[in-house]
């Protein structure tokens, strides 16, 4: 076993000695017999170093997705990582603080999170960003949340654009407020929005929205028009809440300049490796008027008593530690070092790096969706454009094609639920060469047949 | 009480040698940017090279893409390494923060976490493609069962108020399937901020308990706030004041007798570990900070992961899906029957989830054990030398925390604020303890050490606290003298709100 705690024996009964104890158990004298733990952790023994490493090492051999040539995306994409960010996010000075309650020695995080504050307003297009959320999922759950806030009433639109996994989240995080949550169907790719004629009592929910949230791309890659939410919401007296998406923001105009109020996305695309799922990034943006609703920590820029730049986190008293049971948000430790690992992708792409990589993206996507569609058993599950992913219809069960797709090398996609039928879900990044979307589209076609 | 024991050797965990110093300003990076200069390069794909017009419709197209930054590699290296040179860590020194159990993160469990094969997996891959993650997800919360004394538990919320209210929407789910709907939860008032607003956000109202004179919760006092409509207590065990809960047993029957639920807030689970079990206390359901308990590295603020561990009967209630294991030896998620649904986007803070795995595995039962014997010793023999010097509004054998106050402390520090001793503390080489928490301590310091400090730096850390004790206020209103800015302005950055280098720049 490593010993982590440097105590010597002779420190600890020196130590016991003057607090006039003879025996460690005696520190636990105010933990009654009654709930003492007889013959200790039923856990092996600890291990050296040595042996930890060799079982994380089986442990992580054991898994063999990274073998498969990745397609899958719907909220978790296999982007190219470079060198600098893994340098710079594994610093001990990032990886080993905490969140910066003094801030005379933790300028280098704060810092590092006005910058990146400022890089996700300008994505979004809103002027105020915070420091982070868990990740896109919770992200939405807090917009919604604020919006509710903010207006004070408890219904809300969300396109089937949406996630289904946020969709999930968000039905879950808000179950013990009683929200009404209104699915809006997609048609074509495409969320229809309630015709502004509709009378309030004749749209599912038969009360006026809190907020209206679409997503654009939507899970089927699609781009959703987020104008024609802006006015679904001006109608209705609602905030408009649009998810995002990071890396299309090099291609597709910002929420913010087509009306969002709130602007949430997930931040994983930039520097952060698929990861099994986590640790991700909520990315959440919102507009001046809202800041005092923002959840989470926010950095700000000030001076100190000598006129030096300093940076605090500020408009505390939104916080749960101060608030308490009035704030709207619980959320106390973030995703910082996710954050700090965005900003550094972002800081590398650089502008034209991040229209290059929308690009490829969006070429790529294309170029395997019109492979695709000509093999027989294949149609496009949706006609609008796309960015990165787009959703197929495939002759077969789609856990099924998945499967056979994996014993020919390929991860072909996700399978998502929507409405009656499930369609396979298929991403495009980077990293894919022509060759690779060639032999996906020869193995499709063998797994079809 | 005399203190026999000084240790001789230098602290390991004192700072005051680091060159933690400002010269001028750090430029933001926005200053640094040149229109043209770039870092990126992506690789050759050989996929058609369709326009941006060709792919976008017009009306969706950005003419221009958002403006980044535009620096070399090497400037963009240099830059994070100074803003790392002005950041403060565990690994640099001690960070007594109390609550946040700043114990040292072993470096082992980095590379645990950055194994390819763990790092490249897609969340949705197919199981047979996964085994190793899954093996990896169940053996931990396993063990975790094991340390808390629970049934069954959930990895997926990423931090400790995620797992509050992925608990406490469970305990709402349980009484909706016993056909009941109280709407109260009751809360001590020392309890951690997050508790009431976690509590608000899953629809329930927070009743504040008062602590009695000790600080803890009586049974008596208790059972004045006991009716049909209480649907859980949340208490964290050792309490926000460093105290254990000596009537935990009495209070867990009351409450389960009110047909109320225990929701136990496992911040403080360093401190009992292999001693006692959440479990055997009578709680329901626990979270767990892993980024304080488990070592997992508080990454200046995150990532966390916050499992919630439950009793058999709220097993079915779990968010899904959960990882299982089949009697072949393989590996299957499993959907619990009446999941409140999922909490995370995908399985957790899975990477988070590794390192204490690692970790678990490195300390086993007998590692563990000593964690928390080393905690609780070393914040005792804190507290003794502290004695005389501050004030102990409860002073009674501690935990693995302690709460001192500079109000009506005995000697020169009755004079003092504790937000001068914290930044006293930081000019004499140590990260201060939290401060003005837990609210029922006026002037509040508190101080957890953690097992991986020495008695050296403790011994060191405590000489410090004494020596600024004997500072005047004066002098404490200059420091921290050493540090790259000393007294930012709060007020100024709430009144003129300057979140981006945008709003900056435009006034």
């Amino acid at each position: 076993m490593p010993d982590y705690v440097p105590h010597t024996d002779d420190d600890i009964g020196r130590m016991l000695a003057d607090l006039g104890l003879n025996d460690v158990d005696e520190l636990f004298a105010a933990v009654p017999g009654a709930l003492r733990l007889a013959g200790g952790l039923d856990l092996p023994v600890g291990l050296s170093e040595y042996e930890v490493a060799d079982e994380m090492s089986r442990l992580a051999a054991a898994n063999r997705a990274g073998d498969l040539v990745c397609f899958a995306g719907t909220g978790a994409y296999d982007h190219d990582v470079p060198a600098v960010v893994r340098a710079i996010a594994g610093r001990p000075e990032f990886v080993t603080s905490y969140t910066p309650y003094q801030p005379e020695v933790a300028q280098g995080v704060l810092q590092a999170l006005f910058e990146y504050q400022t890089l996700v307003s300008r994505l979004a297009g809103l002027p105020v960003a915070n420091a982070s959320v868990y990740d896109g999922a919770t992200a939405l759950v807090e917009a919604v949340n604020l919006a509710v806030a903010a207006t004070g009433r408890s219904t809300v639109w969300v396109s089937r654009g949406v996630n289904p996994r946020w969709w999930e989240v968000l039905r879950a995080l808000t179950a013990g407020r009683g929200l009404d949550l209104v699915e809006v169907p997609i048609v074509d790719g495409v969320t229809a929005w309630p015709s502004a004629d509709a009378p309030v009592a004749s749209v599912p929910g038969q009360a006026l929205p809190a907020a209206v949230v679409c997503a654009s791309p939507n899970v089927l890659g699609c781009i959703d028009p987020l104008r024609a939410a802006r006015a679904v919401a001006d109608e209705r007296g609602a905030l408009m809440v649009a998810v995002f998406d990071p890396i299309a923001s090099g291609l597709l105009r910002t929420p913010g300049e087509q009306g969002a109020d709130v602007a949430v996305s997930e931040g994983q695309p930039l520097g952060t490796p698929l990861s099994f799922g986590g640790p991700y990034l909520g990315m959440f943006a919102v507009s001046h008027e809202h800041v005092r609703r923002l959840p989470g920590r926010l950095v700000g820029r000030t001076r100190d008593v000598h006129g030096r730049t300093a940076y605090v986190t500020t408009l505390r008293a939104r916080e749960q530690d101060i608030r308490r049971e009035r704030a709207s948000s619980n959320i106390c430790t973030n995703q910082t070092l996710v954050a700090i690992a965005a900003m550094v992708q972002m800081a590398w792409l650089g502008t034209g790096g991040l229209r290059e990589l929308a690009l490829r993206c969006a070429r790529g996507a294309r170029y395997l969706r019109e492979a695709l569609v000509r093999v027989p058993g294949v149609t496009a599950a949706a006609g609008a454009p796309v960015v990165r992913e787009f959703g197929l219809r495939v002759a077969l069960p789609v856990a099924t094609v998945v499967d056979r797709m994996a014993e020919e090398g390929f991860l072909a996609g996700v399978p998502v639920e929507l409405g009656q039928e499930e369609v396979l879900v298929v991403a495009v990044t980077e990293r894919r060469t022509r060759s690779e979307m060639d032999a996906y589209a020869t193995a499709m076609e063998k797994v079809l047949s | 009480m005399s203190h026999a024991y000084v240790p001789r050797a230098a602290p390991g965990g004192r700072a005051s040698s680091a060159p933690l110093m400002g010269g001028g300003d750090e430029p933001a990076i926005f200053e640094m940017s040149v229109p043209g200069r770039r870092c990126a390069s992506l690789r050759a794909t050989g996929v058609p090279e369709w326009t941006a017009e060709e792919l976008v419709p017009a009306e969706e197209l950005r003419p221009e893409p958002p403006t980044m930054v535009e620096v070399s590699e090497r400037d963009l290296v240099a830059h994070m390494t100074r803003l790392a040179h002005r950041q403060y860590s565990v690994d640099m020194g001690a960070y007594p923060l109390g609550s946040c159990t700043m114990k040292y993160n072993p470096k082992l469990c980095d590379e645990a976490a950055a194994l390819p094969g763990l790092r490249s997996a897609h969340p949705a891959a197919p199981v047979a493609y996964v085994q190793g993650w899954l093996e990896l997800l169940w053996s931990l919360g396993e063990a975790l069962c094991k340390v808390t004394g629970m049934d069954a538990i959930t990895l997926q919320p990423p931090a400790g108020a995620a797992g509050e209210l992925t608990g406490l929407l469970m305990m709402r789910a349980w009484h909706a399937s016993e056909g009941r709907s109280p709407s109260k939860v009751l809360i001590p008032d020392s309890a951690h901020g997050t508790n009431p607003a976690s509590v608000s956000l899953a629809g329930y109202r927070v009743v504040s308990v008062p602590s009695d004179g000790r600080g803890l919760v009586s049974p008596s006092v208790l059972s004045g706030y006991l009716d049909d409509d209480v649907a859980g207590i949340m208490l964290t065990n050792p309490n926000t004041l460093g105290l254990f809960e000596e009537h935990i047993a009495e209070v867990a029957r009351a409450v389960h007798e009110a047909r109320g639920l225990l929701y136990y807030d496992g911040a403080n689970l360093n401190a009992i570990m292999g001693v006692t079990r959440p479990g055997d206390m009578g709680f329901d359901i626990v979270h767990m900070n892993l980024h304080k308990t488990f070592a997992v590295p508080h990454g200046g603020g995150g990532p966390g992961a916050g499992p919630v561990a439950v009793s058999r009967r709220l097993a079915d209630f779990l968010p899904g899906p959960v990882p299982e294991r089949w009697p072949d030896g393989s590996f299957a998620w499993h959907h619990p029957p009446r999941s409140i649904g999922r909490t995370h986007g995908w399985h957790g803070n899975a990477l988070a989830l590794a390192r204490a795995w690692a970790y678990l595995l490195a300390n086993g039962a007998d590692g563990l054990r000593r964690v928390s014997e080393a905690a609780v010793l070393n914040a005792n023999w804190l507290l003794s030398r502290l004695k005389g010097t501050y004030a102990v509004p409860y002073d009674r054998p501690a935990m693995h925390e302690v709460v001192v106050s500079t109000r009506d402390a005995p000697g020169p520090a009755a004079g003092l604020r504790a937000l001068e001793v914290a930044k006293g503390l930081l000019e004499r080489g140590f990260h201060s303890p939290t401060v003005y928490f837990p609210l029922v301590v006026a002037e509040a310091l508190m101080i957890e050490p953690t097992e991986t400090e020495s008695p050296e730096t403790v011994n060191a850390l405590a000489e410090a606290l004494i020596e600024v004790a004997n500072t005047s206020a004066a002098e404490l209103a200059q420091a921290p003298r050493t540090a790259p800015v000393t007294r930012a302005d709060e007020a100024l950055a709430a009144r003129a709100l300057v979140p981006t280098w945008d709003a900056l720049s435009r006034g």
